[in-house]
């Protein structure tokens, strides 16, 4: 089996909810929730409970997050992503990603992305995410900030929706895939 | 880069990527053991089956836990419980059953580490492994789900945070202040994406289970695991369990740090993480005296022998306050032999059996809005105990035992002379 060729990524335009640096998995959200809710409706209606109590009702599909520091600190729980995925935001932008959160996030095919210039965005602007070309346009603001490059594999997991779509599309894991390995 | 040396950390991924790799590389490696618990494992094997998995790569080198909601305390989770049973049953994987005890603990005590290995959980604390000079790390339920298939991974080499701790620790002062003062200085996202190197006199004193504790709360800091070059002390601590320790592998003298730092814990005081953030860490002396509603003495961080010991060691012949009250969890037996669980019953404590409930807000010990708990636990975050509007203290075994006597925030070294 050869290498799938690289997917693109659409822009992904919304409006930005603003949150500050160290938003927990328990303030995204709660274990008390995780641990006893797996219907994915049910739990999302909690998310970000612990921020904004009426976040879940509020939200409109294709809205952004934008962050601080340390985003998805704290637990391995992949609800955290998965009830953001599933109330339909865009993608979270934040200056840096606790590494369990970033991994989670991409494997489940939710956009993440760091940025080094979010003290710039403002809560209610309105972005585009363009991933491929690394960039974030702040269309109220008439501005433009670079976001870090995603790696070219991790990019394509993200194409592809996430891992289990990825080996749906391709029967293998993306490591299956390269000879040697 | 030939002629300089390895951290313990690219030396074991060297070996488990079967390649010569350094921090920054991006890798493919064969992990050694894997493990998922009633918290993370449904999304697991929902993934792996979505993925069309129907053999797991080696079922004797994957362990499921039931230990977050054991036993179960509602019907959603009696269901996740039947279902993990069952897969686990059907691919022949070993399952540990409501009460056998917390996973972190039962995955060095079963011998599913080994210094020199790589080992994943789904599981933030997973990093609590890197005590045994193994490189241990926490990553998500879909990616479990590739490792159950396939028994690798990708994974980018971290660098290496190398921190030296000297001197000895005063009486009543333990590696979870050790912890908690070290988190403090480096903060919640200090070492995040890094292996964190613990070194020194302090760490060599220390014995395993103290490490143990130390290695739990790496990820507090963002680290990617935290990791002890493997000693005699390492070695011996696993064949005492009955196990073959193997040889492992230490970071090479004149091995690459991002970064150093030293401390000093001589003249230590007990530390304490004030609510809502574990880097919000002050001495014992700063909060004494706050009013406290529960004490929980447990989890993967200060659940073992050791912490149980030097709290009834507080705690003998003594009650707790009247008004508050303390939860215990850990595994019976030896702690029932030495007469530990008598000393926690006669002091009015409720013991539990050993699982994650109180910590992760499931259940044994939910706060109401406006109490106070100090925890021995490893989070404090806003809600993680089951209230948004309660507070959380961290703080260690000897300064729990110490608060419950009292009812307010106390230094242990005021309640025992040392």
């Amino acid at each position: 089996m050869k290498e799938p060729n690289r997917g693109k990524t659409l822009p992904i335009r919304g409006r930005a909810w603003k949150f500050g640096d160290d938003v927990n998995t328990d303030l995204i959200i709660a274990g008390k929730y995780k641990l006893s809710i797996t219907d994915l409706d049910e739990l999302s209606r909690h998310a970000m409970e612990g921020l904004i109590p009426d976040f879940a009702e509020r939200f409109r599909r294709g809205d952004l997050i934008v962050a601080g520091r340390n985003f998805g600190c704290g637990s391995s729980r992949e609800q955290a992503p998965l009830v953001l995925k599933h109330l339909g935001v865009g993608a979270v932008i934040a200056k840096s990603f606790a590494r369990i959160f970033y991994r989670n996030a991409i494997n489940i095919g939710l956009p993440a992305a760091e940025c080094r210039n979010v003290n710039r965005i403002s809560d209610g602007d309105i972005l585009e995410v363009d991933l491929e070309a690394g960039l974030v346009r702040n269309v109220t603001k008439g501005e433009s900030y670079r976001i870090t490059p995603i790696h070219p594999d991790l990019l394509q997991i993200l194409v592809e929706g996430g891992l289990i779509n990825y080996v749906k599309k391709h029967g293998a894991l993306p490591w299956q895939l390269r000879s040697g390995r | 880069m030939a002629g300089v040396g390895k951290t313990i950390s690219e030396k074991i991924f060297s070996a488990a990527s079967g390649r010569d790799v350094w921090a920054g590389d991006l890798v493919v490696a064969e992990v050694n053991s894997a493990m998922a618990h009633d918290g993370t494992a449904l999304l697991a094997i929902e993934a792996f089956e979505e993925m069309g998995g129907t053999k797991v790569w080696n079922p004797s080198r994957v362990a499921l836990f039931l230990d977050h909601v054991a036993p179960s305390s509602n019907e959603t989770f009696s269901k996740v419980h039947k279902r993990m049973r069952r897969f686990a049953f059907k691919h022949g994987i070993p399952l540990y059953e409501v009460g056998s005890g917390v996973c972190h603990q039962l995955m060095v005590e079963e011998g599913y580490v080994r210094p020199g290995e790589l080992v994943v959980g789904a599981d933030s604390h997973t990093c609590t492994y890197g005590a045994l000079g193994a490189f241990a790390t926490g990553i998500g339920s879909t990616e479990m789900a590739a490792v159950f298939l396939s028994g690798k991974l990708w994974f980018k080499v971290p660098e290496t945070l190398k921190i030296e701790i000297e001197g000895s620790l005063p009486p009543f002062v333990t590696p979870k202040d050790v912890a908690l003062r070290v988190i403090g200085e480096v903060g919640a996202d200090g070492a995040t994406y890094q292996a964190v190197e613990l070194h020194g006199s302090t760490i060599e004193e220390m014995s395993v289970e103290g490490r143990l504790t130390l290695c739990n709360m790496a990820v507090e800091m963002g680290a990617k695991t935290g990791i002890i070059n493997p000693d005699e002390k390492t070695y011996s601590y696993l064949s005492q369990l009955g196990l073959n320790p193997g040889r492992g592998l230490s970071s090479d003298p004149d091995a690459q740090y991002a970064k150093m730092l030293e401390f000093d814990v001589s003249s230590l005081e007990p530390q304490v993480a004030c609510p809502h953030a574990v880097d919000n860490v002050k001495p014992v002396s700063e909060v004494e005296g706050t009013p406290v509603d529960q004490v929980f003495l447990g989890s993967c961080t200060n659940g073992r022998i050791e912490d149980l010991r030097l709290a009834a060691k507080i705690l003998e012949g003594k009650v707790v306050k009247r008004g508050l009250r303390m939860i215990v969890t850990r595994v019976y037996l030896q702690a029932l032999r030495e007469g530990l669980i008598e000393t926690f019953v006669k002091a009015g404590c409720a013991v539990c059996n050993p699982g994650c409930g109180p910590c992760v807000g499931a259940h044994q010990g939910v706060l109401a809005p406006g109490e106070v708990c100090l925890s021995t636990s490893n989070r404090n975050f806003k809600g993680r105990m089951g209230c948004t509007d309660a507070e959380i203290y961290l703080a260690s075994p000897a300064t729990a035992a110490a608060t419950a006597i009292t009812g307010r925030i106390t230094d242990p070294r005021s309640v025992v002379r040392a």
